[in-house]
């Protein structure tokens, strides 16, 4: 849930990294943290990590300028991709304003992405969320290992196998080098201030 | 679906008044009220080096997962936490369904004026945030 503070003429709204383990939501946090300026974002935290898997959820504040005189500020969250932590992923994603899923490139992983859609989708479901109103933009991460040895999805089945039914905006990304990091966050943050407003609006 | 939060400044005023009142009055040397989603509402008191922002939406995961322990020994939910340090000490306390009020406070302030104090402000709180119960 967006709060908006009219004291402060401030809106503040959530998006979660959602996608299965080890897919890289961590690793686009930790990107944008290192690419922005302290003015902009606050600490990151990052609780409960043991190796690297995020066990709990990883946290980053961003204030990203004013819109029609209200300034901006969206809380960035990750959640555990493993599935045995389901009853975290729900917790984190109470109040979530916009989704980003990060879908792993990887061909072993090709029905880990579409498990963990289904999970998110549930998961929404459970709190009267509809997975198809949400702000939600697409990750394909990894693309960085084309061209090596390892095995990985083309953009086309990604597409096919996540994308077919919902039709959201998807990116390609490399998050360990940055790219489409900043692409998909632009997208989510634009689509969810908008979507808020709208709410708002709607009152 | 949580509804989105709207507060005027007319209500963001009354809050202050109320937890500088009742809180930072009786010796707590920062509050925060913030919702159980993790946005910081409103923060009080002397907050160096404190960052009010992680304190918040770490306050939010900490109730939920309390709460799930809450629910597998039979409770729906436990209405306040404390949790005390050597120096300084914390206590949450649950307003209405949505938010959490969070105090801060040190080894020279009794936990017994605070819980009576959060209880005060607790009821106070609850009809300027109205309409989210």
């Amino acid at each position: 849930m967006s709060f908006i503070d009219l004291s402060k003429n401030e809106v503040q709204c959530k998006v979660v990294y959602y996608g299965p383990g080890r897919g890289g939501k961590t690793t686009n946090l930790l990107y944008i943290h290192q690419a922005m300026t302290e003015a902009v974002r606050g600490k990151m935290v990052t609780i409960d990590t043991k190796g690297d898997r995020t066990l709990f959820f990883d946290f980053l504040p961003l204030a990203l300028g004013k819109i029609q005189g209200l300034s901006i500020k969206i809380q960035l969250y990750t959640v555990p991709g493993q599935v045995m932590y389901n009853a975290t992923r729900k917790l984190v994603l109470k109040g979530v304003d916009g989704i980003v899923f990060v879908a792993d490139s990887l061909r072993v992983q090709k029905e880990k992405n579409v498990e963990s859609l289904e999970n998110l989708r549930q998961n929404l479901a459970e709190d009267n969320i509809d997975i198809k109103e949400i702000p939600l933009v697409l990750q394909y991460n990894k693309r960085d290992l084309g061209g090596s040895n390892i095995p990985i999805l083309s953009v086309e089945e990604m597409e096919e196998d996540l994308n077919q039914e919902l039709q959201v905006p998807w990116f390609t990304g490399s998050a360990l080098k940055g790219d489409g990091v900043f692409e998909t966050l632009r997208e989510i943050s634009k689509r969810t201030v908008k979507y808020v407003s709208r709410k708002l609006l709607s009152r | 679906m949580g509804m989105d939060l709207v507060l005027s400044k007319e209500s963001i005023d009354n809050i202050i008044n109320v937890l500088d009142e009742d809180l930072l009055r009786a010796g707590a040397d920062c509050v925060l009220l913030v919702d159980r989603s993790g946005n910081l509402i409103v923060n009080r008191g002397d907050p160096a080096n404190l960052d009010v922002v992680a304190l918040a939406a770490l306050s939010a995961a900490n109730f939920g997962a309390t709460a799930e322990i809450a629910k597998l020994i039979g409770e729906d939910d436990f209405a306040l936490l404390f949790h005390k340090g050597k120096n300084e000490n914390i206590h949450f306390t649950k307003v209405g369904k949505g938010f959490i009020l969070i105090t801060l406070f040190g080894k020279d302030v009794s936990l017994g004026l605070i819980r009576l104090n959060t209880a005060k402000v607790t009821d106070q709180l609850i009809p300027i945030l109205g309409g989210e119960q």
